[in-house]
Parts: C-alpha cells; sequence; structure tokens
C-alpha cells in the first residue's frame, strides 16, 4: 500500500484512474443492460380478431378506436399490412410517449401478435402487403450477376437513399430534431417495407419508382457494405470531416503535446 | 505578505526614494528602471543519474539498444508479414470490423520499427549525450568597413563597364524589353479567370433546342426509364434527369456537366396542400418538379421529410418548404429552388415543355437578382 501511496502524484496516475473508471462503467453497463429476446422461428399466425383486441388495447388511444386517426396519431387506413410490421417489428410502435420521431427500440410484441396486428390493418383498407421472401433475400456476391446487381443497387442507392442515410447507411441528421436512421444491421424485410411504406419523415418509393428487384439491390447493397472488408482502418461512424477532425484534434494533438512534453523534460 | 512589509525591508544597498505623490516609497533600484538589475546567470547544472552513476549510465545504454533492437524486430515482421500473409486474408478488429490482415500487420510493423527508432535516439541524446549549457554569444552582424567598401567597388565598376550611364538608347531599350516580357506572364493569368459570356450558367439540358424543340421527358435516374404520371404515388419521391442526358451518357461525354445543372426532384403533393397557384399551375395533379441544386452554393438538395413537405440542403442546412413554391424558410439560401414546368404526353409520360424559366443554381455576377 505504501508503494501505491508513494506513487498516487506520478503523472500517469489520472490517465490510469480514469481508464480503471470507464473499464468499471462500461463493465457494469454490459452487465446489467436489457438483452434482446429471442423471436421464434416458427411462422406466425395471425387473425383479424386478435389484431383488433390488440390494436384497441395498445394503439387505440392515439390513433382512433376505428384506426381512424386523431390529434395525436395518423390514420392508418390504408397504410396496409407492411407498414405495421414495419413500425410495430422494429419496436417504433406503440410509441412511449409523443415526440419528434419514434425511435427503433426494443420489440414489444411477438410475431404471432404483429401478424395479427397487420391482419386486422390491412383489413381496414388495400395498402402494401408484407413483402415476399423472394425479394427481401439479399443476393450474395461471388457470381458476376450478382455482382452487377450489388453495383447498381450501390448506384440506386447513392442517388435515392444516401442523401439522408449517408453514403455508407449511417445515417443523418433532419430539421427540427428530426433524423434519418443508420441501416446496418436493419432486417432486410424492415428495409423493404421502410421503401414501400415511408414511415415517419422518409418519402415513399413504391414498386412503381423502384421495382421490387431494385429494392431487392439496394439490400444486397447494404448487406454487401456490410461484410465487406474495411481496408480503410477506423471508420469513427462513417461522419465524414466531424469525426474525424474532432478525433484529429483530440487524440492526435494529445500525442503531440504529450511528445513535446517528453522531449523537453530533463532526464532524471 | 503584504505591501508595508515589502517596502519595509528594503534591498541592501539600495536608498528609498519618493515615487510620486501618493506618498509611496520605491527601491532605488526599482525607480532608475531595468539597466541595475544584475544579471542572475543560470541557474547551477544538475547532473543527471547517468553523469555521475556508471551503472545508471549502463543501464541508460541497454534501454536504448533495446529500443532500436525493437525497431529491428519491426523491421524483420514487416518483411516476414510481406510475403507470409496473404492479401485477401481478414480478422476482426475491435473499433474497426473486418479488416484486412496485411494492411493491419504491416502498418503496424513499419510504425513500430520507425517509432523506435526515434524514441530511441531521443532517448540517448536525454541520458547519454551531454547536456551541459552552453551560451553562444552572436557575433556581430555588419562586416567590416574594408569589405563593404570592396563591395561598392565591384557593382560601381560593373556598371561604368556596361556603359549604361553613357548610352541611354541602351538603358531604355533593356527597360522596354523587360517590362513587355511581364505582359505575357500577366496576361494569361487574368485571361483564365474565367470565360467572359455567363451563357452556359443560364442553359440546360431541359432547354428544348436541345431536343429540337420538342418537350423533354422526364427519366428516372439512374435507370433513364421514362416516367407515367399514375406511377407518381402520393408521398413518392422521383430523382430525375432529362432525356437528353441519354445523348451524352452514349457519347460518354459531358455527363457529369449536364447533371450537375439538370438535377430535379419530382414529388407528389396533395393538390390542396399546394399553397401557390403558379406552383399548382405548373405542375400536374399535385405532381411537381423542381431543380435540385441549391441557390445557395450549388449542393444537391435531396433530402425530403414526406410529412413536413420541407427540402432540406445537407450542406448548409437551407430549407425550402414544398408547399409555398420551395419557399426559402430556413438557411443561407436566398432565392427558391425554380420549377420546372410539366405535361403528361400523348402516352401518358411525364415531360418538361419550356425547361426552366430561369437559371438554376447559386447567384453569379451577371444573375440580375
Amino acid at each position: 500500500m505504501n508503494a501505491l501511496a508513494a506513487r498516487r502524484r506520478h503523472p500517469a496516475a489520472i490517465a490510469l484512474l480514469i481508464l480503471v473508471g470507464l473499464l468499471i462503467t462500461g463493465g457494469a453497463y454490459s452487465f446489467i443492460a436489457p438483452k434482446d429476446a429471442n423471436a421464434s422461428a416458427a411462422a406466425p399466425t395471425a387473425s383479424v380478431e386478435e389484431g383488433k383486441t390488440l390494436f384497441l388495447g395498445n394503439c387505440a388511444s392515439c390513433h382512433g378506436t376505428n384506426a381512424q386517426g386523431t390529434a395525436s396519431g395518423p390514420s392508418l387506413v390504408g397504410v396496409g399490412a407492411a407498414a405495421v410490421d414495419f413500425q410495430v417489428g422494429t419496436g417504433r410502435m406503440p410509441m412511449a410517449q409523443p415526440a419528434v420521431q419514434a425511435p427503433r427500440n426494443a420489440v414489444k410484441f411477438d410475431e404471432d401478435e404483429i401478424a395479427s396486428l397487420a391482419a386486422y390493418v390491412a383489413s381496414l383498407g388495400p395498402g402494401p402487403g408484407v413483402p415476399d421472401e423472394e425479394y427481401t433475400t439479399p443476393l450474395e456476391a461471388g457470381t458476376e450477376e450478382n455482382n452487377h446487381a450489388i453495383a447498381e443497387g450501390g448506384e440506386i442507392f447513392r442517388v435515392n437513399c444516401a442523401m439522408c442515410h449517408n453514403f455508407a447507411g449511417a445515417g443523418g441528421a433532419l430539421t427540427r430534431g428530426k433524423y434519418a436512421p443508420g441501416l446496418e444491421g436493419v432486417d432486410p424485410k424492415h428495409i423493404y417495407e421502410a421503401m414501400v411504406t415511408g414511415p415517419q419523415s422518409m418519402p415513399v418509393f413504391s414498386d412503381t419508382n423502384l421495382d421490387p428487384e431494385a429494392k431487392q439491390k439496394v439490400i444486397s447493397y447494404l448487406k454487401a457494405q456490410e461484410d465487406a472488408t474495411n481496408v480503410g482502418g477506423m471508420t469513427l461512424g462513417n461522419l465524414g470531416p466531424v469525426s474525424e477532425g474532432l478525433f484529429a484534434w483530440v487524440f492526435m494533438l494529445g500525442i503531440l503535446i504529450g511528445a513535446a512534453v517528453w522531449l523537453g523534460k530533463k532526464a532524471a | 505578505m503584504n505591501d508595508n512589509q515589502t517596502t519595509a525591508a528594503p534591498v541592501e544597498g539600495s536608498a528609498l526614494v519618493p515615487a510620486s505623490g501618493d506618498g509611496q516609497v520605491l527601491p532605488a533600484s526599482l525607480a532608475a528602471g531595468p539597466d541595475t538589475f544584475e544579471n542572475p546567470g543560470l541557474p547551477p547544472h544538475v547532473h543527471r543519474a547517468a553523469d555521475i552513476d556508471p551503472a545508471a549510465a549502463k543501464r541508460a545504454e541497454r534501454q536504448v539498444a533495446t529500443m532500436f533492437a525493437i525497431s529491428m524486430l519491426g523491421a524483420l515482421a514487416f518483411v516476414v508479414a510481406y510475403f507470409a500473409i496473404r492479401d485477401e486474408a481478414t480478422f476482426f478488429l475491435p473499433g474497426v470490423g473486418k479488416a484486412s490482415t496485411q494492411n493491419v500487420v504491416l502498418g503496424l510493423s513499419l510504425g513500430v520499427s520507425i517509432l523506435f527508432i526515434g524514441l530511441g535516439a531521443v532517448h540517448w541524446a536525454k541520458t547519454l549525450m551531454s547536456d551541459e549549457e552552453v551560451v553562444e554569444e552572436r557575433h556581430v552582424q555588419a562586416s567590416s568597413p574594408e569589405s563593404r567598401a570592396d563591395a561598392v567597388a565591384v557593382v560601381s565598376d560593373g556598371v561604368d563597364s556596361t556603359g549604361l550611364t553613357r548610352r541611354p538608347l541602351l538603358k531604355y531599350s533593356l527597360g522596354g524589353a523587360l517590362g513587355l516580357f511581364a505582359l505575357p506572364l500577366g496576361l494569361q493569368v487574368v485571361g483564365s479567370l474565367g470565360p467572359v459570356t455567363v451563357g452556359e450558367l443560364k442553359e440546360t439540358l431541359w432547354d428544348p433546342e436541345n431536343n429540337n424543340g420538342q418537350p423533354i421527358r422526364l427519366m428516372r435516374d439512374p435507370e433513364m426509364t421514362p416516367i407515367k404520371l399514375e406511377e407518381v404515388t402520393n408521398g413518392s419521391v422521383f430523382h430525375v434527369m432529362p432525356e437528353t442526358l441519354q445523348h451524352s451518357i452514349d457519347e460518354r461525354k459531358h455527363v457529369l456537366e449536364g447533371k450537375a445543372k439538370a438535377a430535379v426532384i419530382l414529388i407528389r403533393l396533395n393538390p390542396d396542400d399546394i399553397k401557390v397557384q403558379k406552383a399548382r399551375d405548373w405542375g400536374v395533379d399535385g405532381v411537381v418538379a423542381y431543380s435540385k441544386i441549391c441557390t445557395h452554393v450549388g449542393c444537391a438538395v435531396g433530402l425530403y421529410e414526406q410529412q413536413t413537405h420541407h427540402l432540406l440542403c445537407p450542406c448548409h442546412q437551407s430549407t425550402f418548404d414544398l408547399t409555398e413554391d420551395c419557399k426559402v424558410i430556413f438557411g443561407p439560401a436566398k432565392r427558391p429552388l425554380p420549377q420546372l414546368k410539366i405535361t403528361v404526353d400523348d402516352e401518358g409520360y411525364l415531360v418538361a415543355p419550356e425547361g426552366f424559366a430561369e437559371a438554376v443554381g447559386p447567384s453569379f455576377w451577371e444573375r440580375k437578382r
């Protein structure tokens, strides 16, 4: 203990103390943080009746008892099953409280309940359905045909999506607190549904604009990006000059200052 | 502790003199000015451990040698990794993700190699090289009077031998030649500042003369397929290029220049939401087309918010309200985005019959407003 006490004014003591503190808080957080629930693999069974019950219990306070919409929530007539599957399936709905944007969140319902809710909302009026798995399965890079399709998906992504979602799909800011979320790790089905339904601030990319094959190419491009080797080193969130500049100012200048102090200090 | 004590214990050998009207007194050395300070000289030299203890010197020597040895290992690791690691090998690196093994190992080994040469050299200099303080006085800057007189003599001899003072014709013709030689140098700089005509800034590929006077179809970017009116569903956004861009694409010429001015965004609103009659008239059933080039400095304004009908420019956050004919509601842009008048042709495709009524993009000197 004496050796420790004697070194408490060592220049590295503060840095070491901060590091230990960060490790302890980080470790404690990962230990107590809520874990993702495991989704069951069985095919969901949908029932309009059950969906209506769920709707009245969880959604009607904002969307109205007949889903006709109120001052606090839009009408759901004609939004289709795809909108429900996206909003509820990503945990955006039900919203905890009114806000400028519903963030991605822990999913509150199981697959059967989501399917029932979707079936009920789809029964209110025609709208886009949950997409066919044929188009939500990302194409595997490797064959020349698939590589070509993925490259085309990249071009479509850069023209139609990158202005909000960032060139690397990292997301970005919109006006007045709204934002385009990052796309990494999003279920291909949910990416497809977002394009068809245009949730929240996002415009609609209907099948008459981007046909299902084009949507599949975009999804394949995003998934290929996730698997791609990162030859450029740390991405720093792919946010460009903001995060890179901050890193350079804080860490690079810190190292330079440390080096200057060491160079100027007389040896013991 | 306080002023009284300081003045009560004056420096030895100095007399107290009255300073100013308020009755304070200062030591004579201060009152007389800084000249009378004595140079305190350098503090006594403190020896380092390695200067007085041979064991410490030996230890420092070993430390430096160890650093150089680590550098050698780094260099050898680089050579080995260069041959041993396959180009396509990858591994998971925290903070980076899937990283190229060869990139990381080559970079690290080369970095270690050069870093430890530097660390070793600095450690060597700090512990073992002499650290005795040395004072070097500045030498007098001026040359001796003799060499200055010699230099003047050389120059005046040279001037005399050219005869410039006796032959004014040579003097003036040389001056003229040197003076005129500056003209070509200046001319190419001024001449390259830009075209004097600005017509190009007012033209886009949407002008009907690019299509023999015929209306120009709106095409999806990047697929270059025409768009039917009913395909533009409510809340949809289409990113549009003119049919005439296809010529540039086919000829592989000026594609980007064409795109840079012709980019258009096509959106369907509820016609009742559009508050400006002109905007409604220039569209079809609530489908409106606007230039995507920001009127501030020309970034692509592509961030459309479906609920608020705001168009946001990502560069400087200029925000345009689509329901008010793209009026600027926030940010540094000063003019609304120019609207492209659209109609439907015989086959049901959307066409632009007239091109833009004003120059698109940022303001320029000759734009008048």
